[in-house]
């Protein structure tokens, strides 16, 4: 039995009505704060870190990025990688639920819109909040690179600067969809909140000590083929957190230098010049299976998400 | 008049549980159809379904002559609904709220703000219209729930308990509202589990246990079918032995005396003229002679009596 209309009807009205919220609520005005403050300090440590090398390095701007200096034990990316899940999580997990909960959710659907187009707006309005707010940051860090440091961008490295914004952006989008999943499996708001960040913590903490533990149990390095087995299955266990797959992807894209994600046996090196920079496209390509990755398993939870939803009662 | 609402059939199953079983109901253009019944007996499962919010498990509808699980849009497009403990956005105005509504249905700019205006008018609510909802009261509350039902100049407005909650005042002006939309000609289902206020301004009305729909009809007819009555007469007269001149009347089922002076008689017909006679006949002075509304509370006590009793 198929339905008449188009899925669209609507998604607009959600999608500017969700956003204009976003952009006025108490808890995305925080996360910017918390965000801003930690880009300004990374970036400023960076810089005058970066001020006594400016003449050495052909890729200053991106350094500025990925650069740790006393008296900030991370790089402006290492924070973003655990600020960014944090905001996607605030911005999504009451999104069902507090419809639900404020008993506006039947008095939504009772408009001429599908479920589609609200879960998707919800999705969207989410996703170009993270967007703008990624974007201003961006040009922020760039803004100041150019004003302390006084070094133009090149076209590939704004290129690089782009790419790293559309990944941090699928990044995003994937606890995004995972919070909005929660957001309709448990009423509570508090719940699927709580939900959200165990799994973030679960990937960000404990799935490495999990890895090394199972790599280990598994294949045990007894003589050096065993061992590359162990690398390897370390590897493959460690990817399947959208994490390694987010901190892969950025470090070859940021670091043009970086030529493997994976072991390299001296013979593979024959023949190679060390410490050459990859050109963008040859970095994306090392890449593309992270890239495409990241992308199908934010799909694969909206659709989850998309099938939960549709199959629930709305009735108070 | 053509048909408003028809459902044949129709059947909603939660796992084991029957919510609605087997359901005809045929509602025509400009009637106001009450939905009565106890809590948990079907009504918000049979709303849910014609607005195409749950799909039903057997059966058809028909809204309006479309079919809402397959053509949900056409019917959301004309059909109001007001859900049972109606919610808003309460950190958003009325306006913002209604705004939103608007541009879900499609309408923009100036005759967005022209309707939302109108209707907030018509609420009583255009004073308080940039207030946050969150500093609303229960009763302004389900009237704004109101003014976005005719927001989108429906066809059909489906108000789900729209009563409960509200002191009898707020309820009693609630009412007068939605008489007010089938002067527009906007044909209205209302459920409710408070009969004896629903009972002034339905046409007819269907009583629903445990998802089916028991009775059916004006309030006289279902008197007249539960209690044998359809009338009830007040009156008041003095003289001697007049209860015994009254029970002889045809079509006097039953007298009772409230007070010294006050008679209430039920009766099958409007006898009050015979009634008069009577007690002049007799010799009584008669003072007072009453057509009473027949409440929907007794015929529905009755009835559910009578189940038990079968039980």
């Amino acid at each position: 039995m198929r339905r008449e209309g188009s899925p669209w009807t609507g998604l607009w009205a959600v999608v500017l009505k969700e956003m204009a919220d976003h952009l006025s609520s108490v808890r995305m005005r925080l996360l910017e704060g918390l965000i801003i403050l930690t880009a300004v300090g990374t970036v400023y440590v960076a810089i005058a870190n970066l001020r006594q090398t400016v003449g050495e390095d052909p890729f200053l701007y991106l350094r500025i990025f990925t650069t740790a200096q006393d008296p900030l034990p991370y790089s402006f990316v290492a924070f973003l990688g655990f600020l960014i899940p944090l905001t996607a999580i605030a911005l999504g997990f009451d999104a069902i639920n507090g419809e639900y909960n404020r008993r506006t959710l039947s008095r939504i659907l009772a408009q001429p819109i599908f479920r589609d187009a609200l879960l998707l707006g919800k999705f969207l309005a989410g996703l170009f909040t993270l967007g703008i707010t990624l974007l201003a940051l961006w040009l922020l860090v760039t803004g100041l690179g150019i004003f302390r440091l006084g070094v133009i961008p090149g076209g590939e490295e704004v290129g690089r600067g782009l790419l790293f914004l559309l990944v941090t952006l699928a990044y995003a989008g994937i606890w995004l969809a995972l919070a909005i999943l929660f957001s309709v499996l448990f009423r509570q708001p508090a719940t699927s909140a709580l939900a959200a960040i165990a799994v973030w913590l679960f990937f960000a903490v404990f799935w490495h000590i999990l890895v090394d533990l199972l790599a280990q149990i598994l294949r045990p390095a007894d003589n050096p083929f065993a061992e590359i087995a162990q690398v390897q299955l370390r590897m493959f266990l460690s990817r399947l957190s959208p994490n390694t797959l987010y901190a892969e992807t950025i470090l070859s894209l940021l670091n043009p230098e970086v030529r493997s994600l994976g072991p390299v046996l001296v013979t593979q090196l024959e023949g190679a010049v060390l410490g050459t920079p990859l050109p963008l496209s040859q970095s994306l390509l090392l890449v593309w299976p992270q890239l495409t990755s990241l992308v199908s398993v934010l799909l694969i939870l909206f659709a989850v998400t998309y099938v939960q939803f549709q199959r629930q009662e709305v009735r108070a | 008049m053509s048909v408003v609402i028809e459902t044949r059939d129709l059947t909603k199953r939660y796992g084991q549980v029957v919510a609605v079983d087997g359901l005809n109901l045929v509602i025509r253009q400009g009637e106001v159809f009450g939905l009565l019944g106890p809590n948990g007996s079907g009504k918000t499962t049979t709303i849910l379904m014609l607005l195409g919010l749950t799909e039903p498990s057997a059966g058809e509808v028909r809204v309006l002559g479309y079919d809402p699980v397959r053509q949900p849009l056409e019917v959301k497009r004309r059909v109001g609904y007001l859900p049972e403990s109606v919610g808003f956005y309460d950190e958003l105005t009325a306006r913002e709220n209604l705004r939103y509504i608007a541009h879900l249905n499609g309408l923009y700019g100036q005759e967005a703000a022209a309707r939302i205006r109108e209707v907030l008018t018509r609420m009583g609510l255009w004073e308080v219209a940039d207030r946050p909802v969150g500093t609303y009261s229960r009763g302004m509350r389900q009237r704004l729930g109101l003014a976005e039902v005719l927001l989108k100049r429906p066809q059909l407005a489906i108000l789900d308990e729209p009563t409960a909650g509200l002191d009898p005042h707020a309820a009693l002006e609630f009412l007068d509202l939605v008489r007010g939309l089938k002067a527009d000609g906007i044909t209205v289902l209302l459920s409710s589990h408070l009969l004896h206020q629903v009972q002034a301004i339905c046409d007819r009305v269907g009583l629903f246990h445990r998802g089916r729909m028991v009775l059916e009809g004006t309030v006289e007819e279902l008197s007249k079918r539960v209690l044998d009555v359809a009338y009830r007469i007040r009156l008041e007269a003095t003289g001697d032995g007049l209860e015994d001149v009254l029970s002889r009347i045809p079509d006097v089922v039953q007298v009772r005396r409230e007070q010294p002076h006050v008679y209430l008689l039920d009766a099958r017909t409007d006898c009050r003229n015979d009634v008069a006679r009577q007690v002049v006949a007799g010799g009584g002075r008669l003072l007072s002679l009453a057509l009473e509304q027949l409440s929907l509370d007794e015929v529905y006590n009755r009835y559910f009596q009578e189940v038990h009793r079968e039980a």
